[in-house]
């Protein structure tokens, strides 16, 4: 164990903490793509070069983006509720 | 959505408000038990009445108190657990564990190379040994798809079709950036399916790759140009093709016990790419589905349908 996993290894502790603690989610998706590539990296040091590029590929790409479009719609229906709010209120005015 | 158009007390309501800070989970679970009450506009409020109030409002605040201790014992707990069973376990690589004294794991490795023809023992395990498992695979993907449909599918409108042109356009890092790096990741994911007897990588990881590319030129140039590569019609052919030819070259070896036969599909040379008996068409069909699967997620979650 040569001080570059042990670094590594610390840093997934990190990013595992981090991911949770945060409070604005976007910072936490991008913190969880930090840890799967840390992560494919450990694979690669553990000598399981398979698991290394499914974790890239599917950990860090694919679930990271379709996160990454949930939180945007989340904000969409956000964005329609508020205008909502708004025009009811204006409503309520005249 | 007609008899709710303000969507007021549904669950996204609630999400956004807790979101904000000014909604409480545990005050809704007890707005279910106790439905909540008009506003006190007037003082003269029954003495029982206001007894509830308070009573509530106490056993709320005491179950607020209550869930972060739950929470960090519950981890702490968790966490103590797992360093156990670490601790138990044996030292890594050690001779006399079950992973290097199981008969299957010698037979895998000892002849894995001359029955299967892959020079990847990971890629003759997955898809010649255990190839009825990567099948089961293939339809759970497959079968999540079909969930991801009946949910999120729905009818074409042209509002909205609009107002994700407007998004996507026009963005010119991420234009430039595609440019330079989609061939490569496309001609990566190819290799990754094509050599998976060879090295590390195989359909699964490969397709996996080739759908974040797909869903990269999405994202950065206009939708409509790969709409109409890979529609709804396509997909369904692309996959059923796909898992089908998958089902039709192995049925003969899951029904008769894992023994090939002996056609035109040789174990040839280890280490040329046409070699591995079935690996190679395995790792191909395995790959269109999982990479056809990745580009209708994304294509479904934000235009709702592909």
């Amino acid at each position: 164990m040569n001080i570059i996993e042990l670094v590594l290894l610390g840093l997934l502790i990190i990013c595992g903490i981090a991911t949770c603690v945060s409070r604005n989610l976007m910072v936490s998706l991008i913190i969880f793509m930090a840890y799967s590539v840390v992560m494919s990296i450990i694979w690669g040091f553990l000598e399981a070069p398979d698991l290394a590029i499914t974790e890239a590929a599917v950990g860090a790409g694919i679930s990271s983006i379709l996160l990454f479009i949930t939180l945007k719609k989340i904000h969409d229906m956000r964005k329609e509720d508020g205008h909502e709010a708004e025009s009811e209120e204006k409503e309520q005015l005249l | 959505m007609k008899q709710n158009p303000k969507k007021k007390n549904s669950f996204f309501e609630h999400l956004r408000e807790w979101d904000e800070g000014n909604f409480d989970l545990t005050e809704a679970a007890m707005g279910e038990l106790h439905p909540p009450r008009p506003e006190r506009k007037h003082q003269n409020m029954d003495w029982v009445h206001h007894h509830l109030v308070r009573m509530e409002a106490r056993e709320v605040s005491f179950f607020e108190h209550l869930y972060p201790f739950m929470a960090v014992i519950l981890a702490a707990a968790m966490i103590l657990f797992l360093l156990v069973v670490v601790s138990e376990m044996p030292a890594f690589g050690r001779a006399d564990t079950p992973t290097n004294t199981s008969v299957v794991i010698k037979r895998y490795i000892g002849n894995g190379l001359e029955e299967t023809g892959a020079v990847n023992i990971v890629a003759g395990v997955i898809l010649d040994y255990r190839a009825f498992d990567t099948l089961g695979e293939s339809h759970v993907l497959f079968t999540a798809a079909i969930a991801v449909f009946i949910l999120l599918l729905q009818e074409h409108d042209e509002k909205e079709k609009q107002q994700d042109l407007r998004i996507l356009k026009n963005d010119l890092i991420l234009r430039k950036t595609a440019t330079v790096l989609l061939p490569l990741i496309i001609m990566f994911g190819v290799y990754v399916i094509l050599c998976g007897h060879l090295g590390p990588g195989g359909g699964f990881s490969g397709g996996a790759i080739i759908g974040g590319g797909l869903i990269l030129y999405s994202m950065a140039f206009n939708t409509g140009n790969l709409g109409r590569v890979i529609n709804m019609r396509s997909y369904r052919i692309i996959v059923l093709c796909a898992l089908l030819s998958y089902s039709i070259l192995k049925c003969y070896s899951f029904f008769c016990g894992a023994n090939g036969l002996h056609t035109i599909f040789t174990t040839g040379t280890p280490g040329a790419i046409f070699s591995a008996g079935l690996i190679l068409p395995l790792n191909t069909a395995v790959g269109l589905v999982v990479a056809c699967t990745m580009y209708g997620f994304y294509s479904i979650f934000t235009k709702g349908r592909i």
